[in-house]
């Protein structure tokens, strides 16, 4: 059984402008121990999909599922209690803003120490003795010290290790990373995401990266998802997504690439993904597919097997070939 | 930190003499003089109205009145009351305890109240309880205080009879010589059974009257930086952790949103200060509030003067010492 299970994850934003739904359909299932990346254009409902996990989403969002499953139990029905009680232990998450994302009033050991005091049966002394283990397990010099500290006297990529530390405090099961370096200098980047794929193969946790450097993706990931607009396009083993990308925007996603693929930004392909306003009847892409036809445009797309990668379109691709399921049914 | 004191300290020495010289102008604009004020409809000889005037210094230039009024606040010398004859900082000194315990138990009402009605007001924002909360903080915002004295007293006090209508002490069941001048602490100190009863009853109206404003203003102000903290990444990252939620917001949240509260509830001094005058004579209450305003009527300069150069004083000095509590709590700027 998986470690975690989504089918049909939807979320949806009331908002002035009438309802917004950010997510629209996601599935994902993550494996113990497994490294599940997610890639997508910058609104494309990563982060939201992931909070609607973590259960941390504003008042306004309404989540919906077929299936919403950590570690075999049910987060939909769980009381809000219940699930605090897997959150923050067995579930952590990496949040994109690390400056941000530490309380300004509270010493960095404070904060790390708390999460062990919410979840753990440790003494003061011991949740200490971790907290300095922890700091230099993610690369902090001085522990001691650096436990005193507010977070205000770190640099960027002090507090993204510190979030690191936090994160793994409690020993999960799954950490999900959203977009952890993208705030950080480019010259750290590499540093911190190294230090974060070091942890995941030592400690053995599953992890959900999102990200935008298609080189990591290829590199570290097993498994591959692709969102466009909210909703999830195309889902296949790392390998298979690199070597044949199903839908139109993955292939155009990977076309875009680089040669040496380790670019921070997302390849970009012409056009732009629709808004709440000037979202297509049909497929979601057609306005830039390049093998956009009136069915598409008029049309929603159906998802296709595990065999084309569960994409979400008229004809997926094979080998660069679209494929008329129509004409084949 | 001793160098922002002091800095602070040196800034408000201009203050002070700006403010000498309005009230010094002020109390002299007033019709009528010490003299006519206390002699009053039967007339006085002139040549004893001019010996008086002479005694008092009133007959000199004001410049020169002045000059010997600013040379005596140097010194410390607040002058000595016309009317009682008694040094002006010595009547203030015994007067003050009732304003500051008056004054204190407002603010804690509506710290006491406020905070929690603004937190909550933000955690349940466009709710019901949210719209009550700044529908009746707004009530308070502009209630004018003295009607607001006068309607409790008609009912709390005369309609339902559950609360004294004047003064600080039920005086004909209880004596007893004070102590700090905190009726509060005197009244335990002397040991007499129902005396503290009797001193909180008599705090309890005043107290909502002057703490109804600062009321309003911090529960509005708490709501409004409650509600900026609760959309920050710290929050989140608190609720991702799996703490309570009242861990989150009375913890996580409120400690950020405290900071500008803080700031508020010092500027409120003032307004209580102010606000303790009208207060005072509404319900009698012995401080230097009613001493003012009866200094204006007996036209007794030196303690109408002296008496608003040390509430200006205590208003400032509360002021640096918010500044320096917000720094204190406030580790962005502590540690630079
Ligand atoms: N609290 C919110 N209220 C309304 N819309 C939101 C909210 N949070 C995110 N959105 C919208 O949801 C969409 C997806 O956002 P997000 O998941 O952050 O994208 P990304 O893939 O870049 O992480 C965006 O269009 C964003 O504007
Ligand atoms: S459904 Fe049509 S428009 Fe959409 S991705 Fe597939 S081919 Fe392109
Ligand atoms: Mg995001």
């Amino acid at each position: 059984m998986p470690l975690l299970s989504i089918r049909n994850l939807s979320v949806t934003f009331s908002t002035a402008r009438g309802p917004f739904r950010a997510v629209d359909g996601v599935d994902l299932d993550v494996e113990a121990g497994e490294l599940v990346a997610i890639v997508g254009e910058s609104g494309s409902g990563k982060s939201v999909a992931m909070l609607a996990v973590m259960g941390l989403l504003p008042w306004t969002a309404k989540v919906s599922a077929d299936r919403l499953e950590f570690d075999g139990r049910d987060l939909l029905t769980l009381s809000p209690r219940e699930r605090r009680r897997i959150v923050g232990r067995d579930l952590a998450m990496i949040f994109q803003e690390p400056m941000s994302s530490l309380n300004p009033c509270f010493t960095v050991g404070f904060q790390i120490r708390e999460a062990m005091a919410a979840h753990l049966d440790l003494s003061r002394a011991q949740r200490q003795a971790r907290a300095v283990e922890l700091l230099e397990l993610v690369g902090i010099p001085e522990p001691e010290r650096r436990l005193k500290a507010f977070p205000h006297q770190l640099s960027g990529g002090m507090s993204q290790r510190v979030m690191i530390a936090m994160a793994l405090a409690c020993k999960p099961k799954l950490i999900i990373a959203d977009e952890p370096t993208t705030a950080l200098d480019v010259t750290i980047q590499a540093q911190i995401l190294d230090l974060l794929l070091r942890l995941q193969r030592e400690s053995g946790v599953g992890l959900v990266l999102i990200t935008h450097d298609m080189g990591v993706v290829a590199e570290t990931s097993q498994r591959v998802c692709v969102q466009y607009a909210g909703q999830q396009i195309e889902m296949q083993p790392t390998r298979g997504l690199f070597r044949d990308p199903h839908h139109p925007y993955t292939a155009a996603l990977l076309a875009a690439l680089p040669e040496r693929a380790s670019g921070r930004l997302l390849p970009s392909i012409p056009g732009v993904v629709p808004g709440l306003a000037d979202r297509p009847r049909g497929c979601l892409f057609s306005p830039r597919c390049r093998f956009a036809t009136d069915t598409c445009r008029n049309v929603p797309p159906p998802r296709a097997g595990a065999e084309l990668g569960f994409a979400l379109c008229h004809t997926p691709l094979v080998d660069g070939v679209p494929q008329r399921r129509e004409m084949a049914a | 930190m001793l160098k922002l004191i002091f800095r602070r300290v040196a800034l408000t020495l201009p203050t002070f003499v700006a403010l000498m010289f309005v009230t010094f102008v002020a109390v002299r604009m007033v019709p009528g003089d010490p003299i006519e004020a206390r002699t009053g409809e039967r007339g006085i000889a002139p040549e004893r109205l001019a010996a008086l005037r002479h005694d008092l210094g009133l007959d000199q230039p004001v410049w020169k009145q002045f000059l010997d009024y600013a040379y005596g606040l140097l010194h410390g010398d607040f002058g000595v009351s016309i009317v009682t004859k008694t040094p002006v900082l010595h009547e203030f000194l015994i007067l003050f305890p009732a304003t500051l315990e008056l004054a204190l138990c407002a603010l804690v009402f509506a710290i006491v109240l406020g905070i929690p009605a603004g937190v909550l007001a933000a955690v349940k924002r466009g709710s019901v309880l949210d719209h009550s909360v700044m529908t009746v903080a707004l009530a308070g915002y502009s209630m004018p205080i003295f009607w607001w004295g006068l309607l409790l007293i008609m009912f709390v006090s005369e309609y339902l009879g559950l609360t004294p209508v004047s003064g600080r002490m039920d005086l004909i069941n209880y004596y007893f010589e004070p102590v700090t001048g905190f009726m509060l602490i005197d009244s335990l100190l002397s040991g007499q059974e129902g005396a503290f009863g009797a001193a909180v009853a008599h705090l309890i109206l005043p107290s909502i009257v002057l703490g109804t404003i600062p009321l309003a203003v911090i529960a509005r102000m708490t709501r409004s930086s409650m509600l900026e903290v609760l959309g920050e990444d710290y929050v989140r990252t608190a609720r991702a952790k799996g703490l309570s939620p009242l861990r989150v917001v009375g913890l996580h949240a409120l400690r950020n949103a405290l900071i500008p509260v803080v700031t508020v509830v010092g500027l409120q001094t003032g307004t209580l200060l102010a606000g303790a005058v009208l207060t005072e004579t509404i319900f009698a209450w012995p401080g230097v509030g009613k001493w003012l305003i009866e200094s204006i009527s007996r036209r007794d300069y030196p303690a109408l003067q002296g008496g608003i150069m040390l509430i200006s004083a205590i208003v400032i000095l509360v002021n640096l010492i918010v500044d320096m509590l917000y720094v204190a709590i406030n580790p962005r700027i502590r540690h630079g």
